[in-house]
């Protein structure tokens, strides 16, 4: 543990960091380019240069590892005119087209300018080295040489993360310019993030290119719910619209990474088969109700069946992409509230869905582990076991919590089980399952809502309401509170509080609190009962 | 000196060949440190030799060998540094085809001392000939069994490979010839690590380049005592200056170490073409700072070049005469590094071309007053400030042309173009 001075702070840090990290725990930023704590050092960029006491030449942070008694300087008058000249060279031959630059708002060239450039460009506009404009590297990606500042930071990337290296550099001097080997297409399925390492405007995002403006998006934190591996990530929207997802950093889970299917994932979000209000099915065609009266029809249904046919007659299957807090409500309100012992998890994907040995996972759903918390997974809580008693007549009404049965099951099936039962749908989109559905109950997606999912490594991790469900649809949560006291159940009045609730009912997530998961999530402590291997 | 070491085959013709290096007491040192001394013992007579790196720098280089690590369970490799590319420089060419034996042998007794069975000639790819004749010279060495297993019976093992370079000045870096050896583009490393712990493949190597690795036999065989005889202690050995540019015999000179700069021009280089005037020298190849004909009664050594700011380098002397124009050469000089920088590092990369610029710009006549300061400044942002010397190169000489000839700089701005250029004309058109 060194013990050393920067800018006249002292600060104990762990052993192997470097100035720039070390700099960092108290609050300094060594300005850099280059380096980038998820690759390898490459020292070329020279923006991190500091004065080291005792030592005769400027050192760079990046690849100065921090020592006992070290005496570091970062704003110097010798650090700061190198900071400075060094931003001179790296704008002499930029264009500066900041006003029709996707990077300006987030670009490292201007925030640095501005703290620590500002001098007068000496440099003639027309000496400057003119390279290639909208070279396209692939499905995500677009590079404009004359922006690069050549940090290699993307063929570090491909270099070390994906190991496809694809990217290289050509040309030496001021002629040298990132490209793509022979033959080779910028077309791995962790492309995308070139485009959020890189720090200038050389390489943009074809989703995002000239959609917005980044000062007009708002940033919200959050989790991928692509997959089971649960990527935390930064939503960018602005007025109930997703611009990007971008990766979050998480040492616990994706480094500083997402895959490019996580990437695209919002626009499941925001699709025409968005369910705007509550429904329910008279005669063929369904009827826009209140939510009043929706709730008052399913009492009505689970009275009646409950009444006529005993509690197993009301069931319920949950699809492992409700949130923890959403299957923990609508579970506790069949097994506690009606008494039903027919509660099942669904975590359904395509069984040829792409996966590896890295951040994308074979589990299509956000929350397989949570549900298997819940014991909804496992030990006869299967959808199987609701399918065949409904088949049999023995269901007459069915919950179906985000769950596409048709598409896990085949639709003949799905046609004989629930064709004389009364179907309750809370989803966010329209399906195939709708299609059978009695009363529809639209909910917010899981960016339109607070709530957590367990990853596959068990980690639960929050989700964060970016925005407002669209029209009439209420987070998951608040509409299984209503329907709970609509049977006279009890009501919850927040995220926290369902989770607190959920704390103290199931054994895993024993001792936490919704506050203490944090941006970053927590592994379970408590020992499950179904826990998965 | 009585007789040539490294220019040997002006006194023995065909010593590059076998048999005629053999007869006269070729192999002799390998065969005495590889049988008769312990590798540290060489390593002992080397440091004791003072024997400093010939490539530019003056590393002592039996202390960079002694940098190995001890305990170090990988392969240690040796990387001879032939890319020779600086401008004014052709001594290690002449090593290379005319007295090649000599380096071999210098390269067998180095990795004995560093316990090297592998090493690489890094030969620049331009250099097809000297490839050539280092790879027939091998062939007829290893026929002797002087390389491959068990030399002399010590039960030494090297294998020596010659590796063309593929035509880049920054693979004369050590970091930067390393990284090329192994197939990657030629980026100078970041040190630390240096490469004597984290060199070739990721294995402690030793980088010595030909002229230095030339004079270790020499070593071996006369002694550490001889060898401090010739020229100043502090830097000693036979040393090969180069001669070009405005000079009645241009050439190569194999003197002591420390000559006195004006003695090798006018009494070896036989002075000033046609009775000219001279005007400027760049004494060290183009890397290092000019100087002016009042600078040249300095010794060329590393330490008394440095005492007048400026640096023995690889002792590549390019004479201009009175008629030279100082732009128009710096502008050559900055037109080299900026086609050569690797452009890893911002400083260089884009400080070598806009310097070139400036100076076509002040060249052509279209030049402004304050670019000349303008240029100085750049300079001084490109020093120290980069992972390698190549910004340094660059920026060292050119300060020096404007503090030293700064009147024709102001000139080439003031009279709109070079004056010199005018003058040459006029007299034609009157």
């Amino acid at each position: 543990m060194p013990t050393l001075e920067i800018d006249g702070q002292e600060v104990t840090v762990e052993d192997g960091l470097n100035v720039i990290q070390a700099a960092e725990q108290v609050g300094i930023e060594v300005p850099h380019y280059c380096y980038h704590p998820g690759l390898s050092i490459s020292g070329n960029c020279r923006m991190c240069l500091v004065e080291i006491e005792n030592m005769p030449k400027l050192q760079i942070g990046c690849n100065t590892r921090v020592s006992d008694g070290m005496v570091v300087k970062t704003t110097s008058e010798r650090a700061k005119h190198a900071q400075a000249a060094v931003l001179e060279f790296l704008l002499i031959n930029h264009p500066i087209d900041c006003p029709i630059c996707d990077q300006a708002g987030e670009c490292k060239l201007q925030d640095y300018y501005m703290l620590y450039g500002a001098y007068k460009s000496e440099m003639q506009l027309e000496a400057k080295v003119h390279k290639g404009k909208v070279v396209d590297l692939g499905p995500e990606v677009v590079l404009d040489e004359e922006r690069c500042i050549l940090c290699a930071r993307c063929t570090r990337f491909c270099d070390e993360i994906t190991q496809t290296g694809e990217l290289g550099i050509f040309e030496r001097g001021d002629h040298s310019r990132i490209s793509l080997f022979p033959g080779k297409k910028l077309d791995n399925p962790y492309s995308g993030n070139v485009v959020d390492v890189c720090p200038v405007g050389a390489l943009t995002s074809k989703d995002f290119r000239f959609k917005s403006r980044v000062w007009y998006l708002e940033k919200t934190p959050s989790t991928c719910t692509r997959c089971a591996t649960g990527c935390n990530i930064d939503i960018y929207h602005r007025r109930g619209e997703i611009f990007r997802f971008r990766p979050r950093q998480n040492p616990d889970v994706n480094t500083y990474w997402m895959c490019d299917e996580g990437r695209h994932w919002y626009k499941s979000f925001q699709q025409d088969s968005r369910i705007p209000t509550p429904l329910v099915r008279d005669e063929s065609s369904f009827t826009v109700v209140s939510w009043e009266e929706a709730g008052k029809r399913v009492a009505h249904a689970v009275r009646s069946a409950q009444d006529g046919h005993g509690a197993d007659a009301v069931a319920a299957i949950i699809g492992a992409k409700a949130t923890n807090e959403e299957a923990f409500l609508l579970s506790r309100l069949l097994r506690e509230q009606i008494g039903s012992t027919h509660t099942a998890g669904l975590s359904w994907s395509p069984a040829d869905a792409f996966h590896d040995d890295f951040l994308i996972h074979a589990d299509k759903n956000p929350n397989t582990q949570g549900l298997k918390s819940l014991g909804l997974l496992n030990g006869g809580g299967e959808a199987e076991t609701i399918l065949a008693a409904a088949e049999q007549g023995q269901v007459k009404v069915l919950f179906i919590l985000g769950a596409d049965l048709v598409t896990a099951f085949d639709q003949e099936r799905i046609d004989s089980a629930l064709g004389e039962t009364t179907v309750i749908v809370l989803d966010t989109d329209y399906n195939s399952t709708t299609e059978y559905a009695d009363i529809v109950l639209p909910i917010a997606a899981a960016v339109e809502t607070d709530g957590t999912c367990t990853n596959q490594a068990g980690r639960v991790q929050r989700l964060s309401q970016a925005f407002p469900p669209p029209g009439e649809a209420k987070a998951g949560w608040e509409a299984l509170a209503l329907l709970s006291t609509g049977l006279d159940g009890p009501d919850s009045v927040s995220i926290s509080d369902v989770f607190g609730e959920l704390t103290h009912s199931v054994p895993a997530f024993a001792g936490l609190t919704y506050g203490k998961i944090g941006l970053q999530g927590t592994p379970l402590t408590g020992a499950g009962p179904e826990t998965d291997s | 000196m009585a007789e040539n070491v490294l220019l040997r085959h002006e006194d023995v013709p065909d010593i590059h060949k076998l048999d005629v290096y053999l007869a006269h007491d070729g192999y002799a040192a390998a065969r005495q440190a590889l049988t008769t001394l312990k590798p540290e013992e060489v390593t002992a007579q080397v440091k004791e030799s003072n024997l400093r790196g010939r490539g530019g720098a003056g590393f002592p280089a039996g202390v960079k060998w002694g940098f190995l690590p001890k305990d170090s369970d990988k392969p240690v490799y040796l990387c001879c540094n032939a890319d020779e590319s600086e401008p004014g420089t052709f001594k290690d060419r002449a090593i290379i085809e005319k007295n090649t034996h000599i380096l071999l042998e210098g390269i067998l007794i180095t990795c004995y001392a560093i316990n090297a069975h592998t090493a690489y000639i890094y030969i620049r790819g331009e250099f097809a000939y000297g490839a050539k004749c280092l790879e027939q010279a091998l062939a007829e060495a290893y026929g002797q069994g002087l390389f491959g297993k068990d030399i002399f019976g010590s039960g030494f093992d090297l294998e020596v490979y010659v590796h063309r370079g593929a035509g880049a000045y920054i693979c004369g870096e050590e970091t930067g010839l390393i990284e090329s050896l192994e197939g990657k583009r030629a980026y100078p490393r970041i040190k630390p690590p240096f490469p004597a712990v984290y060199g070739l493949f990721g294995c402690p190597t030793i980088v010595n380049n030909v002229e230095t690795l030339a004079c270790v036999p020499s070593i071996i065989k006369n002694g550490p005592d001889w060898f401090r005889s010739i020229g100043p202690e502090s830097g000693p050995g036979p040393k090969i200056y180069g001669v070009s540019g405005h000079v009645e015999k241009p050439g190569m000179f194999e003197l002591p170490m420390g000559m006195p700069l004006r003695e090798v021009i006018y009494d070896y280089a036989g002075g000033i073409k046609d009775g000219k005037q001279l005007k400027a020298v760049m004494p060290a190849g183009s890397s290092f700072p000019v100087l002016t004909p009042d600078e040249i009664d300095v010794h060329m050594d590393f330490d008394s070049m440095r005492a007048i700011g400026a640096f023995l380098g690889t002792a590549g002397i390019i004479v201009m005469d009175e008629d030279t124009c100082m732009v128009r050469a710096l502008e050559i000089v900055d037109r080299f590094y900026h086609h050569e920088s690797c452009g890893q590092c911002s400083p260089c990369r884009e400080g070598t071309g806009w310097l070139h610029k400036l100076l076509v710009r002040l060249e052509e006549g279209n030049g402004k007053a304050e670019d000349i300061d303008l240029i100085d400044r750049i300079c001084t942002n490109m020093m120290g400030n980069t992972v390698c010397v190549l910004a340094d190169a660059a920026a060292m000489p050119t300060q020096s042309y404007l503090t030293k000839f700064r009147d024709e700089f102001v000139a080439h701005v003031t009279e709109g173009g070079c004056p010199l250029k005018k003058a040459a004309v006029q007299p034609e058109a009157a």
